[in-house]
Protein backbone atom coordinates (compact mmCIF):
# COMPACT_ATOMS: atom_id res chain seq x y z
CA UNK A 1 0.00 0.00 0.00
CA UNK A 2 0.91 3.46 0.03
CA UNK A 3 1.65 3.64 -3.44
CA UNK A 4 -1.02 5.79 -4.44
CA UNK A 5 -1.57 8.41 -2.06
CA UNK A 6 -0.70 11.05 -4.23
CA UNK A 7 -3.14 9.82 -6.50
CA UNK A 8 -6.31 11.73 -7.21
CA UNK A 9 -8.24 9.00 -7.99
CA UNK A 10 -8.97 8.64 -4.12
CA UNK A 11 -12.57 7.95 -3.28
CA UNK A 12 -14.34 10.89 -2.28
CA UNK A 13 -15.03 11.21 1.32
CA UNK A 14 -11.74 9.08 2.10
CA UNK A 15 -9.57 12.45 2.32
CA UNK A 16 -7.46 11.06 5.09
CA UNK A 17 -7.81 13.37 8.31
CA UNK A 18 -4.25 14.66 8.17
CA UNK A 19 -4.90 16.32 4.86
CA UNK A 20 -7.44 18.71 6.21
CA UNK A 21 -6.27 21.74 6.82
CA UNK A 22 -6.26 23.32 10.01
CA UNK A 23 -8.27 26.40 8.90
CA UNK A 24 -10.57 26.17 6.26
CA UNK A 25 -9.15 28.01 2.71
CA UNK A 26 -10.77 31.41 2.40
CA UNK A 27 -13.82 31.11 0.43
CA UNK A 28 -12.29 32.48 -2.89
CA UNK A 29 -9.22 30.71 -2.60
CA UNK A 30 -9.94 27.32 -5.01
CA UNK A 31 -6.32 26.64 -4.98
CA UNK A 32 -6.04 24.29 -1.72
CA UNK A 33 -9.72 22.44 -2.80
CA UNK A 34 -9.67 18.80 -3.97
CA UNK A 35 -11.09 18.43 -7.53
CA UNK A 36 -13.71 15.52 -7.12
CA UNK A 37 -13.75 14.02 -10.73
CA UNK A 38 -17.21 13.16 -12.37
CA UNK A 39 -18.63 9.81 -12.49
CA UNK A 40 -20.07 8.28 -15.91
CA UNK A 41 -22.32 5.39 -14.19
CA UNK A 42 -24.04 4.86 -17.88
CA UNK A 43 -20.86 4.50 -19.30
CA UNK A 44 -19.43 1.89 -16.61
CA UNK A 45 -22.18 -0.46 -16.96
CA UNK A 46 -22.27 0.34 -21.45
CA UNK A 47 -18.60 -1.18 -21.05
CA UNK A 48 -19.18 -4.18 -18.51
CA UNK A 49 -21.89 -5.29 -20.99
CA UNK A 50 -19.49 -5.26 -23.58
CA UNK A 51 -17.20 -6.66 -22.02
CA UNK A 52 -19.14 -9.28 -21.14
CA UNK A 53 -20.36 -10.14 -24.58
CA UNK A 54 -17.07 -10.16 -25.72
CA UNK A 55 -16.14 -13.06 -23.07
CA UNK A 56 -18.69 -14.80 -24.72
CA UNK A 57 -17.43 -14.76 -28.22
CA UNK A 58 -13.98 -15.42 -26.96
CA UNK A 59 -15.04 -18.65 -25.11
CA UNK A 60 -17.19 -20.21 -27.76
CA UNK A 61 -14.28 -19.25 -30.07
CA UNK A 62 -11.65 -21.10 -27.92
CA UNK A 63 -14.17 -24.17 -26.88
CA UNK A 64 -16.59 -24.61 -30.04
CA UNK A 65 -15.21 -27.79 -31.25
CA UNK A 66 -16.03 -27.17 -34.90
CA UNK A 67 -13.07 -24.53 -35.00
CA UNK A 68 -10.82 -27.41 -34.76
CA UNK A 69 -7.94 -25.87 -33.77
CA UNK A 70 -5.40 -28.69 -34.02
CA UNK A 71 -6.14 -28.45 -37.61
CA UNK A 72 -5.46 -24.76 -37.85
CA UNK A 73 -2.49 -25.39 -35.95
CA UNK A 74 -1.23 -28.71 -38.24
CA UNK A 75 -1.38 -26.19 -41.56
CA UNK A 76 -1.08 -22.38 -40.40
CA UNK A 77 3.12 -22.99 -41.34
CA UNK A 78 2.82 -26.10 -43.12
CA UNK A 79 5.13 -25.95 -46.46
CA UNK A 80 1.70 -25.97 -48.88
CA UNK A 81 0.53 -22.50 -46.78
CA UNK A 82 3.73 -20.70 -46.46
CA UNK A 83 4.75 -21.27 -50.16
CA UNK A 84 1.16 -20.06 -51.03
CA UNK A 85 1.53 -16.73 -48.96
CA UNK A 86 4.83 -15.98 -50.70
CA UNK A 87 2.69 -16.01 -53.72
CA UNK A 88 0.04 -13.85 -52.47
CA UNK A 89 2.87 -11.35 -51.48
CA UNK A 90 4.47 -11.81 -54.68
CA UNK A 91 1.42 -10.78 -56.66
CA UNK A 92 0.71 -7.82 -54.35
CA UNK A 93 4.20 -6.81 -54.67
CA UNK A 94 4.51 -6.48 -58.28
CA UNK A 95 1.09 -5.42 -59.16
CA UNK A 96 1.80 -2.43 -56.61
CA UNK A 97 4.58 -1.60 -58.23
CA UNK A 98 3.28 -2.39 -61.60
CA UNK A 99 0.31 -0.65 -60.44
CA UNK A 100 1.59 2.99 -58.94
CA UNK A 101 4.27 3.34 -62.10
CA UNK A 102 1.79 3.18 -64.81
CA UNK A 103 -0.83 5.12 -62.06
CA UNK A 104 1.55 7.89 -61.74
CA UNK A 105 2.26 7.96 -65.59
CA UNK A 106 -1.41 8.30 -66.21
CA UNK A 107 -2.24 11.15 -62.95
CA UNK A 108 0.50 13.06 -65.44
CA UNK A 109 -0.59 12.67 -68.43
CA UNK A 110 -4.24 13.51 -66.74
CA UNK A 111 -2.58 16.36 -65.30
CA UNK A 112 -0.82 17.43 -68.33
CA UNK A 113 -1.24 20.16 -71.08
CA UNK A 114 -2.21 17.55 -74.05
CA UNK A 115 -5.65 17.15 -74.58
CA UNK A 116 -4.85 14.14 -76.33
CA UNK A 117 -2.95 12.56 -73.06
CA UNK A 118 -5.67 13.83 -70.68
CA UNK A 119 -8.24 12.13 -72.99
CA UNK A 120 -6.31 9.09 -73.34
CA UNK A 121 -5.61 8.69 -69.56
CA UNK A 122 -9.33 9.45 -68.68
CA UNK A 123 -10.26 6.90 -71.39
CA UNK A 124 -8.15 4.42 -69.31
CA UNK A 125 -9.08 5.48 -66.07
CA UNK A 126 -12.86 5.05 -67.01
CA UNK A 127 -12.81 1.55 -68.75
CA UNK A 128 -10.15 -0.18 -65.74
CA UNK A 129 -12.49 1.09 -63.62
CA UNK A 130 -16.02 0.01 -65.49
CA UNK A 131 -14.74 -3.61 -65.61
CA UNK A 132 -14.99 -5.81 -62.59
CA UNK A 133 -11.73 -7.60 -61.77
CA UNK A 134 -12.84 -10.86 -62.17
CA UNK A 135 -13.83 -10.14 -65.53
CA UNK A 136 -11.11 -8.80 -66.56
CA UNK A 137 -8.96 -11.50 -65.20
CA UNK A 138 -10.60 -14.12 -67.03
CA UNK A 139 -10.60 -11.80 -70.29
CA UNK A 140 -6.07 -11.88 -69.48
CA UNK A 141 -6.40 -15.87 -68.99
CA UNK A 142 -8.28 -16.22 -72.27
CA UNK A 143 -6.19 -13.61 -74.26
CA UNK A 144 -4.97 -16.71 -76.56
CA UNK A 145 -8.92 -16.94 -77.76
CA UNK A 146 -8.79 -13.15 -78.99
CA UNK A 147 -4.70 -12.64 -80.20
CA UNK A 148 -3.29 -15.99 -80.30
CA UNK A 149 0.07 -14.05 -81.67
CA UNK A 150 1.10 -11.12 -80.38
CA UNK A 151 3.77 -8.64 -82.16
CA UNK A 152 5.74 -5.66 -83.02
CA UNK A 153 5.19 -4.09 -86.12
CA UNK A 154 4.38 -1.03 -87.84
CA UNK A 155 -0.07 -0.56 -87.44
CA UNK A 156 -1.87 -2.06 -90.73
CA UNK A 157 1.51 -2.40 -91.99
CA UNK A 158 4.53 -5.43 -91.46
CA UNK A 159 5.08 -7.05 -88.65
CA UNK A 160 8.58 -7.17 -87.41
CA UNK A 161 8.15 -9.80 -84.55
CA UNK A 162 6.11 -11.60 -82.80
CA UNK A 163 4.83 -14.46 -80.26
CA UNK A 164 2.73 -16.93 -79.38
CA UNK A 165 0.33 -15.16 -76.43
CA UNK A 166 0.00 -17.87 -74.20
CA UNK A 167 3.74 -18.58 -73.90
CA UNK A 168 4.67 -14.93 -73.47
CA UNK A 169 2.12 -13.98 -70.78
CA UNK A 170 0.97 -17.64 -68.80
CA UNK A 171 -1.30 -17.83 -66.37
CA UNK A 172 0.71 -15.44 -63.61
CA UNK A 173 1.80 -13.17 -66.43
CA UNK A 174 -1.83 -12.51 -67.06
CA UNK A 175 -2.81 -12.32 -63.47
CA UNK A 176 -0.64 -9.78 -62.70
CA UNK A 177 -1.41 -7.65 -65.92
CA UNK A 178 -4.52 -7.76 -64.90
CA UNK A 179 -3.81 -7.06 -61.52
CA UNK A 180 -1.43 -3.89 -62.37
CA UNK A 181 -3.90 -2.36 -64.83
CA UNK A 182 -7.18 -2.08 -62.58
CA UNK A 183 -4.85 -1.25 -59.60
CA UNK A 184 -3.18 1.59 -62.17
CA UNK A 185 -6.94 3.17 -62.96
CA UNK A 186 -7.23 3.37 -59.25
CA UNK A 187 -3.75 4.93 -58.41
CA UNK A 188 -3.84 7.35 -61.21
CA UNK A 189 -6.51 8.74 -59.37
CA UNK A 190 -4.30 8.49 -55.92
CA UNK A 191 -1.78 10.29 -57.08
CA UNK A 192 -3.63 13.05 -59.34
CA UNK A 193 -5.46 13.81 -55.85
CA UNK A 194 -2.15 14.21 -53.93
CA UNK A 195 -0.65 16.07 -56.69
CA UNK A 196 -3.56 18.74 -57.05
CA UNK A 197 -2.96 18.43 -53.06
CA UNK A 198 -0.15 20.34 -53.27
CA UNK A 199 0.00 23.98 -52.91
CA UNK A 200 -0.03 25.87 -56.47
CA UNK A 201 2.72 28.54 -55.11
CA UNK A 202 5.22 25.41 -54.37
CA UNK A 203 5.14 24.88 -58.54
CA UNK A 204 5.40 28.95 -59.03
CA UNK A 205 8.40 28.96 -56.88
CA UNK A 206 10.26 26.08 -58.61
CA UNK A 207 9.43 27.15 -61.98
CA UNK A 208 10.47 31.02 -60.95
CA UNK A 209 14.10 29.15 -59.71
CA UNK A 210 14.20 27.65 -63.37
CA UNK A 211 14.22 24.05 -61.69
CA UNK A 212 13.87 21.70 -64.65
CA UNK A 213 10.32 20.08 -64.99
CA UNK A 214 11.02 16.91 -64.58
CA UNK A 215 12.99 17.41 -61.32
CA UNK A 216 10.16 19.74 -60.37
CA UNK A 217 7.56 16.99 -59.79
CA UNK A 218 10.21 14.33 -58.67
CA UNK A 219 12.00 16.64 -56.28
CA UNK A 220 9.09 19.13 -55.22
CA UNK A 221 5.64 17.94 -56.06
CA UNK A 222 5.61 13.85 -55.36
CA UNK A 223 6.80 14.50 -51.87
CA UNK A 224 4.60 16.78 -50.82
CA UNK A 225 1.98 15.07 -52.74
CA UNK A 226 3.09 11.95 -50.92
CA UNK A 227 1.07 12.84 -47.80
CA UNK A 228 -1.90 13.35 -49.42
CA UNK A 229 -0.86 9.71 -51.66
CA UNK A 230 -0.62 7.98 -48.71
CA UNK A 231 -3.51 7.07 -46.39
CA UNK A 232 -5.23 6.25 -49.43
CA UNK A 233 -2.60 4.45 -50.66
CA UNK A 234 -2.11 1.97 -47.77
CA UNK A 235 -6.09 1.18 -48.76
CA UNK A 236 -5.43 0.40 -52.11
CA UNK A 237 -2.24 -1.81 -51.45
CA UNK A 238 -4.28 -3.84 -48.67
CA UNK A 239 -7.13 -4.07 -50.49
CA UNK A 240 -5.03 -5.47 -53.84
CA UNK A 241 -3.43 -7.86 -51.00
CA UNK A 242 -6.60 -9.51 -50.25
CA UNK A 243 -7.75 -8.81 -53.66
CA UNK A 244 -5.26 -10.89 -54.77
CA UNK A 245 -7.64 -14.09 -53.79
CA UNK A 246 -9.69 -13.58 -56.82
CA UNK A 247 -7.17 -15.61 -58.71
CA UNK A 248 -7.40 -18.62 -57.31
CA UNK A 249 -10.16 -18.52 -60.50
CA UNK A 250 -7.14 -19.27 -62.49
CA UNK A 251 -5.78 -21.77 -60.60
CA UNK A 252 -2.61 -19.77 -59.44
CA UNK A 253 -1.41 -21.35 -56.24
CA UNK A 254 -2.22 -18.68 -54.00
CA UNK A 255 -3.11 -18.42 -50.46
CA UNK A 256 -6.87 -18.86 -50.76
CA UNK A 257 -6.46 -21.01 -53.84
CA UNK A 258 -4.75 -23.60 -51.89
CA UNK A 259 -6.78 -23.26 -49.01
CA UNK A 260 -9.49 -24.49 -51.15
CA UNK A 261 -7.20 -27.16 -52.64
CA UNK A 262 -6.60 -28.56 -49.00
CA UNK A 263 -10.30 -28.55 -47.67
CA UNK A 264 -11.52 -29.66 -50.79
CA UNK A 265 -9.32 -32.71 -50.33
CA UNK A 266 -9.82 -33.17 -46.39
CA UNK A 267 -13.48 -30.90 -45.53
CA UNK A 268 -11.72 -29.36 -43.16
CA UNK A 269 -13.39 -25.88 -44.25
CA UNK A 270 -13.79 -23.96 -40.95
CA UNK A 271 -10.15 -24.72 -40.01
CA UNK A 272 -8.44 -23.95 -43.11
CA UNK A 273 -10.59 -20.55 -43.60
CA UNK A 274 -9.28 -19.56 -40.57
CA UNK A 275 -5.56 -20.05 -41.34
CA UNK A 276 -5.82 -17.77 -44.56
CA UNK A 277 -8.16 -15.68 -42.12
CA UNK A 278 -5.17 -15.48 -39.80
CA UNK A 279 -2.44 -14.90 -43.00
CA UNK A 280 -4.61 -12.13 -44.36
CA UNK A 281 -4.89 -10.31 -40.90
CA UNK A 282 -1.16 -10.88 -39.90
CA UNK A 283 0.09 -9.59 -43.73
CA UNK A 284 -2.35 -6.32 -43.35
CA UNK A 285 -0.97 -5.51 -39.82
CA UNK A 286 2.60 -6.10 -40.86
CA UNK A 287 1.58 -3.63 -44.19
CA UNK A 288 -0.20 -1.02 -41.14
CA UNK A 289 3.26 -0.78 -39.44
CA UNK A 290 4.69 -0.38 -42.83
CA UNK A 291 2.35 2.71 -43.95
CA UNK A 292 2.64 4.38 -40.51
CA UNK A 293 6.76 4.60 -40.50
CA UNK A 294 6.64 5.72 -44.57
CA UNK A 295 3.90 8.42 -43.53
CA UNK A 296 6.17 9.33 -40.72
CA UNK A 297 9.00 10.17 -43.19
CA UNK A 298 6.74 11.95 -45.43
CA UNK A 299 5.53 14.39 -42.82
CA UNK A 300 9.44 15.84 -42.11
CA UNK A 301 9.10 19.74 -42.21
CA UNK A 302 5.04 19.40 -41.82
CA UNK A 303 5.45 19.75 -37.85
CA UNK A 304 7.21 21.52 -35.86
CA UNK A 305 7.86 18.84 -33.31
CA UNK A 306 7.07 15.55 -34.89
CA UNK A 307 5.17 13.01 -32.96
CA UNK A 308 7.11 10.52 -31.07
CA UNK A 309 6.77 6.90 -32.87
CA UNK A 310 5.05 4.18 -30.25
CA UNK A 311 8.32 2.40 -30.15
CA UNK A 312 9.78 5.71 -28.65
CA UNK A 313 6.53 6.12 -26.53
CA UNK A 314 7.19 2.67 -25.68
CA UNK A 315 11.08 3.84 -24.09
CA UNK A 316 9.83 6.90 -22.69
CA UNK A 317 7.15 4.62 -20.53
CA UNK A 318 10.07 2.17 -19.67
CA UNK A 319 12.44 4.84 -18.52
CA UNK A 320 9.56 7.00 -16.57
CA UNK A 321 8.34 3.62 -14.79
CA UNK A 322 11.71 3.30 -13.81
CA UNK A 323 12.60 6.53 -12.72
CA UNK A 324 9.47 5.99 -10.54
CA UNK A 325 10.63 2.53 -9.18
CA UNK A 326 14.24 4.75 -8.91
CA UNK A 327 12.63 7.27 -6.27
CA UNK A 328 10.50 4.70 -4.23
CA UNK A 329 13.55 2.42 -3.83
CA UNK A 330 15.06 5.22 -2.01
CA UNK A 331 14.78 5.00 1.41
CA UNK A 332 11.75 7.57 2.61
CA UNK A 333 12.56 11.12 2.76
CA UNK A 334 10.46 13.10 4.45
CA UNK A 335 7.75 15.03 2.85
CA UNK A 336 4.93 16.85 2.06
CA UNK A 337 3.09 13.43 1.31
CA UNK A 338 4.35 11.43 3.71
CA UNK A 339 1.50 13.04 5.98
CA UNK A 340 -1.05 11.70 4.49
CA UNK A 341 0.02 8.35 4.10
CA UNK A 342 -1.62 5.73 6.29
CA UNK B 1 24.42 56.69 -66.40
CA UNK B 2 24.66 52.72 -66.43
CA UNK B 3 22.44 51.07 -68.98
CA UNK B 4 18.99 49.62 -69.36
CA UNK B 5 18.89 46.11 -67.01
CA UNK B 6 15.21 45.96 -67.31
CA UNK B 7 13.12 47.46 -70.09
CA UNK B 8 9.45 46.86 -70.58
CA UNK B 9 7.90 47.67 -73.66
CA UNK B 10 4.00 48.46 -74.13
CA UNK B 11 3.10 45.33 -71.95
CA UNK B 12 -0.64 44.53 -72.02
CA UNK B 13 -2.08 41.51 -70.31
CA UNK B 14 -5.65 40.25 -69.64
CA UNK B 15 -7.28 37.70 -67.63
CA UNK B 16 -10.25 37.10 -70.03
CA UNK B 17 -11.81 40.08 -70.33
CA UNK B 18 -10.26 41.56 -67.85
CA UNK B 19 -7.52 44.31 -69.13
CA UNK B 20 -5.04 43.94 -65.83
CA UNK B 21 -1.84 45.83 -67.50
CA UNK B 22 -3.40 48.28 -70.53
CA UNK B 23 0.45 49.35 -71.96
CA UNK B 24 2.65 49.38 -69.01
CA UNK B 25 6.35 51.00 -70.04
CA UNK B 26 9.26 50.54 -67.17
CA UNK B 27 13.23 51.15 -67.28
CA UNK B 28 15.07 50.11 -64.58
CA UNK B 29 18.56 50.70 -64.76
CA UNK B 30 21.28 48.12 -63.57
CA UNK B 31 22.25 48.86 -59.60
CA UNK B 32 18.87 50.46 -59.43
CA UNK B 33 16.28 50.07 -57.39
CA UNK B 34 12.79 50.54 -58.76
CA UNK B 35 9.83 50.52 -56.45
CA UNK B 36 6.19 49.99 -57.35
CA UNK B 37 2.94 51.32 -55.40
CA UNK B 38 -0.30 51.35 -56.16
CA UNK B 39 -3.66 50.65 -55.16
CA UNK B 40 -4.73 47.11 -55.05
CA UNK B 41 -5.54 46.03 -58.30
CA UNK B 42 -3.71 48.03 -60.13
CA UNK B 43 -1.99 45.02 -61.98
CA UNK B 44 1.88 45.46 -60.11
CA UNK B 45 1.74 41.80 -59.09
CA UNK B 46 0.86 40.78 -62.49
CA UNK B 47 3.64 43.01 -63.81
CA UNK B 48 6.22 41.41 -61.38
CA UNK B 49 4.81 38.31 -63.18
CA UNK B 50 5.34 38.74 -66.52
CA UNK B 51 8.75 39.79 -66.10
CA UNK B 52 10.21 36.62 -64.98
CA UNK B 53 7.50 34.89 -67.25
CA UNK B 54 5.44 33.53 -64.65
CA UNK B 55 2.59 35.48 -67.04
CA UNK B 56 2.98 35.59 -70.71
CA UNK B 57 1.83 38.78 -71.82
CA UNK B 58 -0.49 39.39 -74.70
CA UNK B 59 0.80 42.55 -75.93
CA UNK B 60 4.53 44.33 -75.76
CA UNK B 61 7.92 42.49 -75.23
CA UNK B 62 10.06 42.46 -71.65
CA UNK B 63 13.86 42.27 -72.50
CA UNK B 64 16.65 41.54 -69.34
CA UNK B 65 19.99 42.59 -70.17
CA UNK B 66 19.24 43.39 -73.34
CA UNK B 67 17.87 39.56 -73.65
CA UNK B 68 13.92 39.33 -75.19
CA UNK B 69 11.67 37.04 -72.57
CA UNK B 70 9.94 34.25 -73.43
CA UNK B 71 10.46 34.96 -77.47
CA UNK B 72 13.78 34.47 -79.65
CA UNK B 73 13.72 37.07 -82.55
CA UNK B 74 14.58 35.38 -85.71
CA UNK B 75 13.56 35.69 -89.61
CA UNK B 76 11.11 39.00 -88.56
CA UNK B 77 9.47 36.84 -86.57
CA UNK B 78 8.93 36.59 -82.29
CA UNK B 79 9.44 32.62 -81.97
CA UNK B 80 7.82 31.22 -78.58
CA UNK B 81 10.67 29.80 -76.10
CA UNK B 82 10.36 26.33 -75.07
CA UNK B 83 9.85 25.57 -71.74
CA UNK B 84 13.53 24.30 -70.91
CA UNK B 85 14.45 27.86 -72.53
CA UNK B 86 11.89 29.74 -70.39
CA UNK B 87 13.11 27.69 -66.93
CA UNK B 88 16.78 28.85 -68.19
CA UNK B 89 16.04 32.71 -69.17
CA UNK B 90 14.38 32.75 -64.96
CA UNK B 91 17.61 31.63 -63.66
CA UNK B 92 18.52 35.06 -64.19
CA UNK B 93 15.71 36.92 -62.55
CA UNK B 94 15.22 36.19 -58.68
CA UNK B 95 11.80 36.39 -57.56
CA UNK B 96 10.66 36.49 -53.97
CA UNK B 97 6.75 35.87 -53.48
CA UNK B 98 4.32 37.67 -50.89
CA UNK B 99 4.02 34.00 -49.40
CA UNK B 100 7.68 32.79 -48.98
CA UNK B 101 6.52 29.40 -50.84
CA UNK B 102 10.09 27.81 -49.63
CA UNK B 103 9.45 24.04 -49.78
CA UNK B 104 8.45 22.70 -46.55
CA UNK B 105 9.76 19.27 -46.90
CA UNK B 106 13.26 20.20 -47.11
CA UNK B 107 16.02 22.18 -44.67
CA UNK B 108 16.75 25.53 -44.94
CA UNK B 109 19.97 24.79 -46.37
CA UNK B 110 18.34 22.52 -48.87
CA UNK B 111 15.96 24.84 -50.27
CA UNK B 112 19.29 27.07 -50.85
CA UNK B 113 20.78 24.47 -52.89
CA UNK B 114 18.40 22.77 -54.88
CA UNK B 115 18.19 25.58 -57.75
CA UNK B 116 22.10 26.14 -58.01
CA UNK B 117 22.37 22.07 -58.26
CA UNK B 118 19.66 21.53 -60.70
CA UNK B 119 19.20 24.24 -62.90
CA UNK B 120 22.67 25.41 -63.15
CA UNK B 121 24.58 22.32 -62.20
CA UNK B 122 26.61 23.32 -59.57
CA UNK B 123 28.41 20.98 -57.41
CA UNK B 124 26.47 20.22 -54.55
CA UNK B 125 29.53 21.11 -51.89
CA UNK B 126 29.72 24.63 -53.98
CA UNK B 127 26.42 25.38 -53.93
CA UNK B 128 25.87 24.29 -49.84
CA UNK B 129 28.63 26.73 -49.05
CA UNK B 130 27.36 29.51 -50.96
CA UNK B 131 24.29 28.89 -49.33
CA UNK B 132 25.85 28.65 -45.91
CA UNK B 133 27.22 32.40 -46.92
CA UNK B 134 24.07 33.57 -47.76
CA UNK B 135 22.44 32.50 -44.56
CA UNK B 136 25.04 34.10 -42.60
CA UNK B 137 24.42 36.90 -44.51
CA UNK B 138 20.87 37.24 -43.97
CA UNK B 139 21.29 36.11 -39.91
CA UNK B 140 20.36 32.88 -40.05
CA UNK B 141 23.74 30.88 -40.55
CA UNK B 142 22.27 29.13 -36.91
CA UNK B 143 19.18 27.83 -38.80
CA UNK B 144 20.92 26.22 -41.85
CA UNK B 145 19.33 22.51 -40.97
CA UNK B 146 15.98 23.46 -39.89
CA UNK B 147 12.86 23.59 -41.88
CA UNK B 148 11.37 26.34 -42.94
CA UNK B 149 7.87 26.04 -40.46
CA UNK B 150 9.84 26.10 -37.59
CA UNK B 151 10.71 29.48 -38.38
CA UNK B 152 9.05 32.48 -38.07
CA UNK B 153 7.36 34.28 -41.02
CA UNK B 154 10.35 37.56 -41.05
CA UNK B 155 12.72 34.63 -40.66
CA UNK B 156 11.42 32.52 -43.80
CA UNK B 157 11.12 35.54 -46.06
CA UNK B 158 14.47 36.00 -45.39
CA UNK B 159 15.80 32.33 -46.35
CA UNK B 160 13.39 33.12 -49.47
CA UNK B 161 15.15 36.21 -50.40
CA UNK B 162 18.65 33.61 -49.66
CA UNK B 163 17.43 31.37 -51.89
CA UNK B 164 16.88 33.71 -54.76
CA UNK B 165 20.03 34.73 -54.43
CA UNK B 166 21.90 31.63 -54.50
CA UNK B 167 21.39 31.89 -58.26
CA UNK B 168 23.35 34.81 -58.20
CA UNK B 169 20.47 36.69 -60.56
CA UNK B 170 20.92 39.72 -62.59
CA UNK B 171 17.76 41.13 -61.02
CA UNK B 172 15.59 40.79 -57.42
CA UNK B 173 12.11 41.06 -58.04
CA UNK B 174 9.71 41.39 -54.78
CA UNK B 175 6.12 41.11 -55.03
CA UNK B 176 4.84 42.20 -51.86
CA UNK B 177 7.43 40.87 -49.48
CA UNK B 178 6.71 42.01 -46.22
CA UNK B 179 2.54 41.90 -46.69
CA UNK B 180 1.90 38.49 -45.20
CA UNK B 181 4.16 39.46 -42.22
CA UNK B 182 3.32 40.71 -38.29
CA UNK B 183 4.20 43.53 -38.00
CA UNK B 184 7.16 43.57 -35.86
CA UNK B 185 8.75 41.55 -38.16
CA UNK B 186 8.34 43.79 -41.38
CA UNK B 187 11.59 45.77 -39.73
CA UNK B 188 14.08 41.97 -40.06
CA UNK B 189 13.43 41.54 -43.81
CA UNK B 190 13.55 45.05 -45.31
CA UNK B 191 16.52 45.47 -43.21
CA UNK B 192 17.96 42.26 -45.51
CA UNK B 193 16.34 44.49 -48.98
CA UNK B 194 18.27 47.59 -48.08
CA UNK B 195 21.50 45.73 -47.38
CA UNK B 196 20.87 44.11 -50.84
CA UNK B 197 20.02 47.86 -52.29
CA UNK B 198 22.85 49.11 -51.01
CA UNK B 199 25.77 46.44 -52.55
CA UNK B 200 24.03 47.47 -56.30
CA UNK B 201 21.80 44.80 -56.76
CA UNK B 202 19.23 45.50 -59.49
CA UNK B 203 15.76 45.32 -57.87
CA UNK B 204 12.09 45.72 -58.51
CA UNK B 205 9.69 45.96 -55.43
CA UNK B 206 6.48 45.99 -55.08
CA UNK B 207 5.61 47.13 -51.82
CA UNK B 208 2.52 49.21 -49.32
CA UNK B 209 5.46 50.40 -47.24
CA UNK B 210 5.85 53.94 -48.06
CA UNK B 211 9.04 54.58 -46.04
CA UNK B 212 10.74 52.31 -47.44
CA UNK B 213 10.36 53.37 -50.68
CA UNK B 214 11.61 56.80 -49.64
CA UNK B 215 14.46 55.22 -48.17
CA UNK B 216 15.98 52.99 -50.22
CA UNK B 217 14.41 53.43 -54.01
CA UNK B 218 16.04 55.44 -56.36
CA UNK B 219 12.92 55.66 -58.75
CA UNK B 220 9.19 55.17 -57.66
CA UNK B 221 7.09 54.09 -59.86
CA UNK B 222 3.20 54.71 -59.17
CA UNK B 223 0.48 52.64 -61.03
CA UNK B 224 -3.28 52.89 -61.17
CA UNK B 225 -5.39 50.93 -63.56
CA UNK B 226 -3.00 48.49 -65.15
CA UNK B 227 -0.51 51.90 -66.43
CA UNK B 228 1.99 53.92 -65.32
CA UNK B 229 0.55 56.95 -63.69
CA UNK B 230 3.72 58.87 -63.17
CA UNK B 231 7.44 57.95 -61.79
CA UNK B 232 10.19 60.03 -60.58
CA UNK B 233 12.74 59.79 -57.77
CA UNK B 234 11.11 59.91 -54.36
CA UNK B 235 10.95 62.99 -53.32
CA UNK B 236 9.27 64.26 -56.48
CA UNK B 237 6.43 61.45 -56.50
CA UNK B 238 5.57 61.07 -52.70
CA UNK B 239 6.17 64.55 -51.90
CA UNK B 240 4.91 66.34 -55.08
CA UNK B 241 2.69 64.38 -56.68
CA UNK B 242 1.93 65.84 -60.33
CA UNK B 243 -0.98 63.77 -60.65
CA UNK B 244 -4.46 63.79 -58.94
CA UNK B 245 -4.80 60.01 -58.81
CA UNK B 246 -1.23 59.46 -56.82
CA UNK B 247 -2.34 62.19 -54.68
CA UNK B 248 -5.46 60.83 -53.77
CA UNK B 249 -4.14 57.21 -52.85
CA UNK B 250 -0.45 58.64 -50.96
CA UNK B 251 -3.24 60.70 -49.00
CA UNK B 252 -4.56 57.22 -47.96
CA UNK B 253 -1.60 55.34 -47.25
CA UNK B 254 0.51 57.93 -45.17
Amino acid sequence: MGLSTDSTAAPPGAAAPGDSPATPPAEDDLAPLKVVPARHYARWVAAAAVIVLVAQFAHGLITNPVWEWHVFRDYVLSETIVQAVGVTLQLTAYATVLGFLLGTVLAFMRLSRSPVLQTVSWTYIWVFRSIPMIVQLVFWFNLSALYDELGVGIPFGPVFWSVDSNSLIGTIGAALIGLSLHQAAYAAEIVRGGVIAVDHGQLEAAAALGIPRLRQIRRIVLPQAMRGILPTAGNEIIGLLKGTSVVYVMAIGELFYQVQVIYGRNGRVIPLLMVATAWYVVLTSLLSIAQYYVERRYARGANRTPPPTPVQRARRLVRDLRAAAARRDRPVVPSKTVGADR
Amino acid sequence: MSEVMVDVRGVHKSFGPLEVLRGVDLQVRAGEVTVILGPSGSGKSTLLRTINHLEKVNRGWISIDGELIGYRRSGGKLHELKEKEVLKQRTHIGFVFQNFNLFPHLTVLENLVEAPVSALRRPRTEAEETGRRLLERVGLADKTDAYPRQLSGGQQQRVAIARALALEPKVLLFDEPTSALDPELVGEVLDVIKDLAATGTTMIVVTHEIGFAREVADTVVFMDDGAVVEQGPPAAVLDAPHHERTRAFLSKVL
